[in-house]
């Protein structure tokens, strides 16, 4: 069966099975490496990609379940106001380590500040809490969202 | 400590007999390599420009072939630095390249081979890295003076502009670069380096230089490796380590929409798909039933008692100075303990993978690995190959931690690869991962001091009872039974302990097969040595602070941590009820770090880490913001552990399998993380696993001075 999914503005026609997880199909059908692979089960937000803005695991969200939701991925996020303050944020304070779950992080992070102009620390452990870094990033990823919401970290 | 003794004796060997190469690049460029004698010419180093380590173009860009692999700690950046300094070039001229496989030319000096390991690269690099940017800069200018007719050594260069004794004629780089490719360079031991009150970038903190595509998803990682008409390969391994898959429903995997293979192998079946979510559907249709084989009926509980067992009897001597057997029977107190560290799991974020396209002639692979020349060797071998038919593209690695020094993953994708006509990308579910890691060795060891009157140690015995990591991955290293990294961080504590014997069992257990873990040997032993001080200070009624720093009187580095981590933390100041301070001392890795962790434990025992503070002298601070993050990262890693990292084995299968049982820390519960650094001019220490060994300790000797509960097995949590 097909699917037409929009992605990044762009409609896309898929023929896979209708429960193939969005991942699988952003990074091998299409080549959008950008979003990751980390659990496969929701518990660590490496393929965080936007549903009409909603920060969304894309390894548990299948392709019949997307009907006409505009998604995001990280290679578009820098083209929304939010995404390209955390962008830059993020490169300001230099966040990122090895860099793997990062497009996550960008995600989950662009996600709050659009929907919370001025997140508190409760906020970003609530909206963020999803997403792990081994690399231990967790310091600078804090300073740099109330950066990009135009706090002082 | 062996290591960093033969490191120094090889780095001077190396400079006595190491000289630099220059040659034209294809472009009109100058290229410049390290030619070893006897050891490069077989590379074709002598010859060919194309392996120059550096090389510098005539559009200006500096192409700096990056011999240690990025994963996180920031090498790309901090190496970068080592050759901008004395090249006299902007950070941001410099393009960092992955370097092929090649020991000849890209050997870490420490390590012997191109491995990214022991957090060896700022050490290993800061010499030669230097040298080759000083050598070039003199040839640059050289050449500049000749076109000139003036004196070189008057001439000066700075940001890749070279400008004339006059001061009135310039010449940018890139105008002068073929003419200096015709320059021989200098003797090594001709070029004078800045002495560290001259440097202009090193000790500062530029932006990473790989950050912009790390924010935008563009960064390709080896599991992003994207090959025209690859197929994705889902794998599912034998559970039980030895076992064979018994049963597999092809029929069924094969029906699924977009599989188009099933390849059984010894120890694996692989689906092989047109992507991964139909190679995983097809997995779980094949339904696979497994000859667990002999290994099904090992346990945690079984292989601790076989390592208990080992620790009670004598080992092999790691150090043995005084005399512990005399100091012991006229000791006025004794203490003894046993203590116990888990198996661990590395589950860096990017899971194992790799993508291998295997031809008739040759074996196309590529893959992030820290070990590019021995996954070379152990392929070709496996296929027959000659090495040079074995091409591999390393990648940025989306986390090592060790786990990377291993060519598992690589070798069992070309195992697959073999039944596969074209390239293949095999993914690991993270199940997979976790649970056919090569794990952080489970130890057993016990450790006893006596004390004088005045309850300082006078006699002092750590028996590391484990399995041997360098044995079966590095044979050669693994001398007379002794096991170095095992015993590193235990034979020399920081200390002094006028009698001391430390000795070393191995004890293999079946079917788990263990290898190096960030923060290798010192993250055990720094635990042990680190509570047994805190529970000897506290045996003599003395604050720990005062306690160390009385054994320390003859090691002022340590010392000078010690106190800039108290003062820092606040030390003795008064805490509410239910939280206190730890802290704990180390050497390692060649950097001496101190660090203070304050603990809140609620009534029901559940600890908080709320605050740590970090002393550190790595020597020179080469990049100051990338310390502060390693400091941070190898804390976290290191705390993880601690509280509850653990892998247990039932029925010969492991237990954990995935981000819920086996559970990282996370933004909510990471307290923050204070780093201060001692100014100094002795050489750069290690720093990428410095902090991940010394946290364990401080948080446990926290929770000690908060509860009166010292913990001697880890993890902290339940598991």
């Amino acid at each position: 069966m097909s699917f037409v999914l929009k992605i990044n503005g762009a409609s896309h026609t898929i023929d896979a099975d209708g429960d193939t997880p969005l991942l699988w199909v952003l990074r091998d059908v299409l080549q959008m490496t950008g979003t990751k692979f980390g659990c496969g089960m929701a518990l660590c937000g490496a393929c965080t990609v936007h549903l009409d803005g909603a920060a969304t695991r894309s390894c548990i969200t299948t392709i019949d379940s997307v009907g006409d939701a505009a998604i995001t991925t990280i290679e578009a996020i820098g083209q929304s106001e939010a995404g390209r303050k955390v962008q830059r944020a993020w490169l300001d304070l230099d966040v990122v380590q090895c860099g793997y779950c990062q497009s996550g992080q960008i995600m989950s992070a662009t996600a709050l500040l659009m929907s919370n102009a001025h997140p508190t620390d409760g906020d970003i452990n609530d909206a963020m809490s999803g997403n792990v870094c081994r690399c231990g990033t967790y310091n600078r990823i804090r300073d740099a969202i109330k950066l990009a919401a135009g706090a002082k970290p | 400590m062996t290591l960093t003794i033969v490191s120094r004796a090889d780095a001077a060997a190396l400079s006595r007999r190491t000289f630099l190469k220059a040659s034209a690049t294809a472009a009109g460029g100058l290229a410049l390599a390290f030619v070893v004698p006897g050891r490069s010419e077989a590379a074709g180093a002598e010859n060919g420009a194309l392996n120059g380590f550096v090389r510098i173009e005539p559009d200006g860009r500096v192409h700096l072939t990056i011999p240690m692999v990025e994963m996180g700690q920031g090498t790309y950046t901090s190496l970068a630095m080592l050759l901008a300094e004395e090249l006299e070039v902007k950070l941001d001229s410099i393009v960092p390249e992955h370097a092929p496989p090649n020991d000849a030319l890209y050997a870490n000096p420490i390590l012997h081979e191109q491995s990214t390991g022991l957090s060896a690269s700022t050490r290993g690099f800061w010499l030669p890295l230097r040298q080759a940017g000083a050598a070039a800069r003199i040839m640059l200018v050289t050449a500049a003076a000749q076109r000139w007719k003036a004196d070189p050594a008057k001439c000066t260069a700075k940001a890749g502009v070279i400008t004339d004794p006059s001061g009135k004629r310039s010449l940018p780089y890139r105008e002068v670069v073929q003419a200096a490719a015709q320059i021989r360079p200098p003797a090594l031991d001709q070029i004078k380096l800045k002495a560290p009150g001259q440097f202009s970038l090193i000790g500062t903190s530029p932006k990473r230089l790989e950050a912009a595509g790390k924010v935008s998803g563009r960064t390709r990682f080896g599991i992003d490796a994207i090959e025209p008409g690859m197929k994705f390969a889902a794998i599912a391994i034998s559970p039980v380590g030895g076992g064979k898959p018994k049963q597999v429903n092809q029929a069924a995997a094969l029906a699924i929409k977009g599989v188009r293979q099933v390849v059984v192998i010894d120890e694996a079946v692989a689906i092989i798909a047109d992507h991964t979510g139909a190679a995983k559907k097809g997995l779980e249709a094949a339904a696979i039933q497994w000859d667990d084989g002999p290994n099904a009926q090992v346990n945690s509980q079984s292989i601790v008692a076989q390592l208990k067992a080992g620790s009670e009897t004598s080992g092999v001597i790691a150090r043995n100075e005084g005399n512990v057997e005399q100091a012991f029977a006229k000791a006025a107190r004794r203490f003894d303990a046993v203590f116990e560290l888990p198996f661990l799991a590395h589950a860096a974020m990017e899971p194992m993978n790799c993508t291998v396209h295997l031809r008739k002639d040759a074996c196309e692979i590529w893959v992030g690995t820290q070990v590019p020349t021995v996954t070379q060797t152990r392929v070709a071998a496996l296929t027959g190959l000659q090495k040079d038919a074995v091409i591999l593209h390393n990648q940025f690695l989306g986390g090592g931690f060790g786990r990377r020094l291993e060519p598992d993953g690589t070798l069992l994708a070309v195992k697959i690869a073999r039944h596969v006509d074209g390239p293949v990308k095999v993914i690991w579910s993270r199940e997979e991962d976790i649970q056919h890691d090569i794990y952080r060795p489970y130890y057993y060891d016990r450790i006893s001091a006596a004390v004088d009157e005045a309850g300082n140690p006078v006699a002092w015995h750590h028996r590391v009872c484990g399995s041997s990591v360098v044995a079966r991955f590095a044979p050669p290293l693994f001398k007379n039974g002794l096991d170095f990294d095992a015993v590193e961080g235990a034979a020399e504590p920081p200390y002094a302990l006028p009698n001391i014997l430390v000795d070393y069992v191995r004890v293999e257990p079946a079917s788990i097969t263990t290898g190096f873990w960030r923060g290798v040997g010192p993250v055990h032993n720094v635990f042990i040595v680190e509570s047994f001080i805190d529970e000897l200070a506290f045996a003599a009624k003395q604050d720990p602070v005062a306690y160390r720093r009385r054994l320390l009187s003859k090691n002022p580095r340590a010392l000078a941590v010690l106190n800039l981590a108290a003062e820092k933390a606040g030390w003795g100041q008064p805490m509410p009820a239910g939280k206190a301070r730890g802290i704990s001392l180390q050497f390692a890795f060649g950097s001496y770090l101190s660090q203070v962790a304050e603990v809140a434990v609620d009534t029901k025992g559940k600890v908080r880490v709320e605050r740590i503070v970090c002393a550190v002298d790595c020597g020179i601070a080469v990049t100051p913001s990338m310390i502060e993050a390693q400091v941070q990262s190898g804390t976290i890693f290191g705390l993880t552990a601690a509280l509850r990292g653990a892998i247990t084995i039932k029925d010969g299968r492991v237990e954990q399998s995935n981000f819920d049982s086996y559970p990282p820390m996370r933004i909510d519960e990471v307290p923050r993380i204070e780093t201060h650094i001692v100014p100094s001019t002795e050489n750069p220490g290690g720093l990428g696993e410095a902090a991940t060994a010394i946290v364990a300790p401080a948080v446990t000797n926290a929770i000690f001075a908060a509860t009166g509960r010292r913990i001697r097995k880890l993890p902290i949590e339940e598991v």
